[in-house]
């Protein structure tokens, strides 16, 4: 199994434009992600791993270094990253099945040829039935599964995801880190995901990247080696959230 | 836009009783002769002026004019100004270029320049044409740019991680984040141009319903003058209207009750 995602001694600068000293937001990062992993980049605000996952859906450049994906260097965005934000970024002019059918109709491909293939992303996330409701009427939830859909209709290597469920309420988010999991299973993709929740990274995640700010760089990585379904009370999932909970409370002295 | 009937009736009323206390108003007058009867028509003999103009053909002919001339205006200032605007938006070099001419242009109320385009350009239909497309031009220019500038830098993200190119962005996107500004720039460049139609035929035309104001008056026909005024807000009403059902009809998915109408 090759390593799908590769980002190497990556650094991102941020140039302030009144004189005051430069952010360094990411310092020398090194990470590979496998076929088929699921990583999770977990840390407080102003660790850079924002910055990292927009570097490498190419929304922005490194100052130095490079990230490869299946051996091509990316260098701008691309249908073979699919990117799920923080605020669903849905298309409100859109319908729900136009949204879904978004890339491949960038690709071009007839609307015989797109239809099935949105069907299917959308009975993967459960919505067929809002196939012709714009985002509007919806709830946030359902938005982001919409999102999801969208990202995963074009087939990408690897699927980004930026706190995806941010701003969704504690049940609501309790109930889509579920789905993902499931989705995750179903589709087999290799997923980066941001956030600065431990138990979720603990949820979701094979590999748990913990970051520290100023300047953004990697203080630990560790391999959540749990069974699935995860239980957020078993004894197992408790010690390594302590264990990440120490981690990151070393950070704030 | 479907409001309960009781509001709907209110506003019935109100325009009833407002046409009721004219008449009455002017019926007193006529008794009282505060003014002279001519100067204060009643509701009733407007309608009746109205009737005659239109039995004699008249109106129409007047409406057709008015109506040619700011169709053909608004047209040319419209296909002119939303691509220019597009364009300016969405291209930051462009934008330098264009924006200054245009800030040096629109602070002149264009009626300024009116005696200006009948020398360059005669007193025929080509001067106030041309001056209608100028005056539309500047709202739906401003409102073009603005409504592509104010595209949402993660919807632009979105589309280029899905594949999208530059002029598939401009089409699924920009275009459409733009669009309901668009339509604001549409509406109000259609009344700056009506404006300046009414008023461009008042000082200098031989038809159309500003013409037949001015006309009205040099014969005293102070009924005449107000079918003229009547009819021109009855056109800019509806014009408007027709112009919000666009909107609605374009622009359903900002709306809350789309699920009613599917």
């Amino acid at each position: 199994m090759g390593h799908t995602l590769e980002v190497s001694g990556v650094s991102k600068v941020f140039q302030l434009e009144d004189g005051r000293e430069p952010i360094v937001a990411l310092e020398r990062f090194d990470l590979a992600v496998d076929d088929g992993e699921f990583v999770c980049l977990l840390g407080p605000s102003g660790c850079g791993k924002s910055t990292l996952l927009n570097i490498v859906a190419g929304f922005i450049r490194p100052t130095e270094g490079r990230v490869t994906l299946d051996g091509v260097e990316v260098v701008r965005p691309g249908r073979d990253r699919g990117v799920v934000f923080q605020d669903h970024a849905l298309f409100p002019w859109f319908r729900v099945g136009q949204n879904v059918e978004f890339g491949l109709k960038m690709a071009g491909l007839s609307r015989r040829e797109r239809e099935p293939i949105a069907d299917r992303y959308l009975d993967l996330v459960g919505l067929r039935a809002f196939r012709a409701a714009y985002p509007k009427e919806l709830s946030g939830g359902m938005k982001q599964r919409v999102a999801i859909a969208r990202a995963l209709a074009g087939d990408p290597k690897i699927l980004l995801m930026d706190e995806p469920f941010g701003s969704l309420d504690a049940q609501t988010r309790r109930l889509m880190q579920d789905e993902v999991g499931k989705i995750w299973a179903a589709t087999g993709k290799t997923v980066l995901f941001v956030t600065h929740a431990i138990e979720e990274s603990l949820l979701l995640a094979d590999r748990v990247v913990v970051m520290s700010p100023r300047p953004g760089r990697i203080k630990a990585v560790l391999a959540v080696p749990l069974a699935r379904p995860r239980s957020d009370v078993a004894p197992d999932f408790v010690a390594l959230k302590a264990e990440i909970q120490e981690l990151l409370r070393g950070e704030e002295r | 836009m479907t409001r309960p009937w009781r509001a709907r009736t209110v506003r019935l009323t109100s325009v009833a009783l407002f046409v009721l206390a004219w008449q009455i108003a002017s019926a007193v007058n006529v008794r009282s002769q505060y003014l002279n009867p001519i100067l204060f028509p009643s509701p009733l003999a407007i309608v009746h002026a109205a009737w005659d103009e239109a039995v004699q053909g008249i109106l129409w002919r007047d409406v057709v004019a008015s109506l040619a001339r700011i169709f053909l205006g608004f047209a040319i200032g419209a296909v002119i100004a939303v691509p220019l605007g597009c364009a300016t938006g969405y291209f930051r070099r462009l934008e330098d270029w264009v924006d200054p001419i245009v800030e040096l242009f629109r602070p002149i109320p264009p009626l300024a320049l009116l005696p200006l385009f009948i020398i360059w350009l005669g007193i025929g239909e080509v001067s106030k044409v041309l001056l209608i497309a100028f005056s539309t031009f500047f709202p739906i220019f401003l409102n073009t740019t603005e409504g592509v500038r104010s595209t949402d830098p993660l919807h632009l993200r979105a589309a280029l991680s899905l594949g999208a190119n530059r002029w598939q962005i401009f089409t699924n996107v920009v275009a459409r984040s733009a669009l309901p500004g668009i339509i604001v720039g549409l509406r109000l460049g259609f009344a700056i141009g009506f404006f300046v139609l009414v008023a461009a035929e008042l000082i200098a035309a031989d038809s159309g319903l500003g013409y037949r104001i001015q006309e009205s008056r040099n014969f005293f026909l102070v009924d005449r003058m107000f079918v003229g005024a009547a009819v021109i807000g009855v056109l800019g009403f509806l014009f408007n209207l027709g112009l919000r059902r666009l909107e609605d009809l374009l622009l359903r998915w900002r709306s809350t009750i789309v699920q009613a109408q599917a």
